[in-house]
């Protein structure tokens, strides 16, 4: 097991109260699976990415533990996380077009950080420059300033800065949701093909675009207001999902040559309770045509068939 | 980069241009006869006035076509002559002020690039450092709120009248000469700390909130939070944060150097520093305008002249502005 | 920023319309709350209102007049002189209070015309674009550079300012560009918004829809730029009393400085007579710009630390 996640509560502080971004979440991801992680804006799936690698001032680690290689991560410790992140964790930040400062020049802040983190440049120089070709970059982006890059030209220079050093865990954060359908498609198979020759052990793609994970990820993990709702492999979450919300969220995807804007008219009705003061039970039951009198109780993370769990009393009931 | 610094000097040139005609406009702009005017002002007597209304239309050339007076003034101008001073019988303006900027000068430019320095250093470590913050920030912002002439006044009072340890007037010391010596570097020096002094605390007090304030905005941005996630060390990040905050930093350098000149001049006139401050105060003691309107045009010229150099170190600073293209 | 997301999520307009009504009153107890909460503002703020009340009622607590000569010549403070007097044997104290109600007054008034004229030119030119804009923005550019101080001495120098409110409005009139440049920067970033090209597709007319739709949804960046621009004017309008360019009849805190400062009061260590209006003059500023800055972070919840 890569990445061990166990009862994971990360809240955010408001003036209002604690948000309840991820409320007790629990999921594994093996060695070489490319997890995506799916669902409405909102409900939880970046504050959960972005928790295994960085809290920021208002996100508070309430329970849970992490576990990287079988190694416990200090989440709450900001500096002794520093030891994981770039060389054992690293993220695709959802805004690579502004990732890298504007008054320096490319190959300059790839030195600068790496030094920083007490990697000679020199010992990586070789590599850095096979992968930017292997984006289909040549050398001179690292002799230019950010803005002398097109936008796609960025978002492959982060994935290449972010994955440098072979990390075990990439957390790629809404890295399509910019772009155009050509390069998202792209972006995507870097994803892949980063991962076949071994440049990142497992990735975690966020995204609320089930199309493209449909491309690439192996398994898909549907989160609904800070809780998780469904685990599978993909064709399964796919072809056979067990969740309502899931179920819903799959057929409201749009048949090829539909656009976006049209699919979100038909979205599933109604919204996502307030994660300040979520109600008790299952959260999706206000919205969920199969809901009963159960449902007013926590639903269990049940294993249905292997590599599928699912929360829901209807549908998956535990044994 | 050409054109950015073409841009600019086209602007600098139609700036200048405009102020020359504010300049030659004004005193014509007055309601009635301008010399009749200056002359009542001047309460001089009827014979004295009869010769000065003669002396005065001549000067202002003013019984000639209007685009003829302008075209004069300008020409005046290009032969560094802005007529003879009122106030320094014998005088001609370009040279009273030619005297008087050097002293200025050394006010101004010691104090602008200092407190300049200073005051963005102090702000970027003040930025989200709370002990630092919490002390160098309200003592900003009494420095900034200060007027220079009051500052001036008070560091007069204590360093001067009480305790004694520099000079309350002058640029050097009486029995000395100008001329370059160890003596009067020394006399000069010891003259020059409180005013100079003056014009860097108000200044500094700007500046660090500035930084300050634009650090903090730097370090929320983008590049700043991916550096941190990946682990890069604070000190890393707020060197970026430095590095781009300091542009706009220095459009404020450019806008802010109008309020510093104003500063030295009322600086100058409380400590009787011989430079430009000083002569503008007796020039509106004695209604002398041709010197009003020659320093009001050398104030312009340095102050252009000084937005220049600070395009140039923007350029030089600004990848931006060197790749070809847009800067802000 | 996931919370703001949650509560205004995906379809059903019904939902969304619901709390649309709801919003702007949570929004507003909540800028009350941290403006309540925020230290530099009411610092800034009491400081402000203060002095503000001490120009309005302080003249009430004293029968001397600023421009009465008393006898006593240079005394320091006492019973019968609170703040002492000057040479001539003017109190200070009643110098001080008309001088506070001058700084006010000049700028309140300089603000609002420099406020004006930065609201004018600044939506002009970022609402039209194009020539418009090109030939605004070269005039602020223009106006920018030249040192406003140099033009209001040479100005007042010529036009013997009589009054208050023509030294306010001779400053309101240099000191805009700066504003201009700023509302012109924010209007931009408004007009490609949908609710402006909504407006427009409907025919509304260019001005009303800045009135209507741009200006109220900057009135907070417009209010901290009075607000600036209110303590710059103070600050402008001092340095000219004390040249010797402000009105002579009206009491102000720069004449003060002046006149002390021609009469030797440094030399003659009186000190009371300059500083009374020093510090009142950095205690407006001050408290402006420190109430700027609060709420600035009461306004943009990025600034805020929490």
């Amino acid at each position: 097991m890569s990445l061990q996640v166990d009862n994971l509560s990360v809240y955010y502080r408001t003036l209002r109260g604690e948000v309840k971004a991820v409320d007790g979440v629990t999921f594994s991801i093996g060695d070489g699976e490319i997890m995506g992680l799916a669902g409405e804006s909102g409900c939880g799936k970046s504050t959960l990415g972005k928790s295994l690698i960085r809290l920021t001032g208002r996100m508070r680690h309430v329970d849970g533990k992490v576990a990287l290689d079988d190694e416990t991560l200090p989440l709450d410790d900001n500096r002794a996380m520093d030891k994981y992140r770039f060389k054992r964790i690293s993220i695709v930040p959802q805004y690579a077009m502004s990732a890298l400062t504007p008054t320096r020049k490319v190959g300059k802040i790839i030195e600068e950080l790496l030094e920083s983190r007490g990697v000679p440049y020199e010992s990586v120089r070789a590599e850095l420059e096979r992968r930017l070709s292997l984006v289909g970059l040549s050398q001179d982006v690292l002799g230019m300033y950010p803005i002398e890059l097109s936008g796609g030209m960025k978002q492959r220079t982060v994935m290449v800065l972010s994955t440098l050093l072979n990390p075990a865990l990439l957390i790629a954060d809404e890295i399509t949701s910019a772009l155009d359908v050509s390069t998202q498609k792209a972006v995507a198979e870097t994803l892949v093909e980063f991962r076949d020759r071994g440049y990142v052990k497992s990735t975690i793609v966020i995204t609320h675009d089930l199309a493209i994970l449909y491309q690439v990820a192996d398994s898909i993990l549907v989160m609904y207001a800070g809780r998780l709702a469904e685990k599978a492999p993909a064709d399964v979450i796919i072809e056979s999902p067990r969740h309502p919300y899931t179920q819903l969220l799959i057929s409201s995807l749009p048949e090829v040559g539909v656009t976006y804007a049209e699919n979100r008219l038909t979205g599933i009705p109604g919204r996502p309770p307030p994660l300040l003061d979520p109600p008790k039970g299952c959260r999706f039951r206000h919205r969920c045509p199969l809901a009963f009198d159960k449902c007013v109780e926590q639903p269990p993370f049940v294993e249905v068939e292997p590599n599928h769990r699912v929360a829901c009393w209807a549908t998956a009931p535990p044994s | 980069m050409k054109w950015y610094l073409a841009r600019k000097l086209l602007l600098y040139l139609l700036t200048f241009v405009v102020a020359v005609t504010i300049d030659w406009a004004i005193p014509r702009l007055m309601p009635g006869d301008p010399v009749s005017g200056l002359i009542a002002r001047l309460q001089a007597d009827p014979t004295a006035a009869q010769e000065m209304h003669g002396y005065y239309t001549e000067s202002f050339g003013l019984d000639e076509p209007l685009w003829r007076q302008y075209l004069n003034f300008w020409l005046g101008l290009f032969h560094g002559d802005l007529g003879p001073s009122i106030a320094y019988v014998g005088s001609r303006v370009t040279d009273l002020i030619k005297t008087a900027i050097p002293y200025t000068l050394a006010l101004l430019v010691p104090a602008i690039v200092l407190s300049y320095i200073a005051g963005n250093r102090v702000g970027a470590m003040a930025a989200r450092r709370k002990v630092l913050d919490n002390t160098a920030l309200p003592v900003s912002y009494v420095l900034t709120a200060t007027p220079y002439m009051w500052l001036a006044l008070v560091l007069a009072y204590i360093f001067a009248f009480r305790w004694q340890v520099f000079p309350v007037s002058g640029a050097y010391d009486f029995a000395l000469q100008p001329e370059w010596s160890w003596e009067f570097a020394k006399s000069f020096l010891y003259h020059w700390t409180l005013p100079f002094l003056t014009l860097f605390l108000v200044s500094f007090g700007g500046w660090a909130i500035g930084m300050r304030n634009l650090i903090i905005y730097e370090l929320e941005a983008d590049y700043a939070n991916y550096l941190q996630d990946l682990g890069a060390p604070n000190r890393l990040v707020r060197r970026y944060a430095y590095r781009n905050a300091v542009l706009p930093q220095m459009s404020g350098l450019a806008l802010a150097l109008g309020a510093v000149v104003g500063g030295a001049l009322v600086t100058e006139i409380v400590f009787g520093y011989p430079g430009v401050g000083s002569l503008i105060i007796t020039a509106i003691q004695n209604r002398d305008y041709f010197l009003l309107q020659g320093i009001f045009l050398f104030i312009i010229l340095g102050v252009l002249i000084a937005n220049f150099i600070v395009d140039i170190a923007y350029v030089i600073v600004d990848p931006r502005t060197r790749t070809g293209l847009q800067g802000s | 920023m996931e919370t703001t997301e949650s509560t205004e999520t995906v379809v059903a307009g019904t939902v969304v319309a619901k709390t649309a009504s709801a919003e702007p009153q949570r929004k507003r107890s909540e800028t009350l709350y941290f403006a309540l909460r925020n230290k530099k503002l009411v610092i800034g703020l009491s400081l402000v209102l203060f002095l503000l009340l001490f120009a309005i009622f302080g003249p009430m607590f004293t029968d001397k007049d600023p421009f009465e000569f008393y006898e006593a010549y240079g005394e320091p403070p006492s019973k019968e002189h609170w703040f002492g007097t000057t040479s001539p044997g003017q109190d200070v104290y009643a110098q001080f209070v008309y001088g506070l109600r001058s700084s006010f007054i000049v700028g309140a008034v300089a603000g609002c015309v420099a406020a004006a004229i930065g609201m004018a030119v600044g939506f002009a030119a970022g609402y039209r674009g194009g020539v418009v804009d090109e030939i605004l923005t070269m005039l602020t550019n223009v106006v920018l550079v030249i040192p406003t101080i140099a033009v209001l001495i040479i100005v007042s120098a010529y036009l013997t300012v009589g009054s208050l409110l023509w030294e306010a409005v001779l400053i309101g009139v240099t000191s805009w560009p700066w504003a201009a440049r700023a509302i012109r920067a924010q209007t931009f970033s408004l007009v490609s918004r949908d609710f402006v090209s909504l407006a427009r597709l409907s025919g509304q007319s260019g001005w009303k829809i800045i009135v209507k739709e741009i200006a109220p949804n900057m009135s907070s960046y417009l209010f901290l730029t009075f607000i600036l621009l209110f303590g710059g004017s103070i600050l402008i309008a001092a340095t000219l009393d004390f040249l010797g360019l402000g009105p002579v009849e009206v009491m102000s805190l720069g004449l003060m400085l002046n006149v002390s400062v021609s009469n030797s009061a440094l030399q003659l260590g009186m000190w009371w007579w300059f500083v009374a209006p020093g510090v009142g003059i950095t205690a407006i500023v001050a408290g402006l710009y420190v109430m700027n800055v609060g709420l600035d972070e009461v306004f943009n919840p990025r600034l805020r630390r929490t």
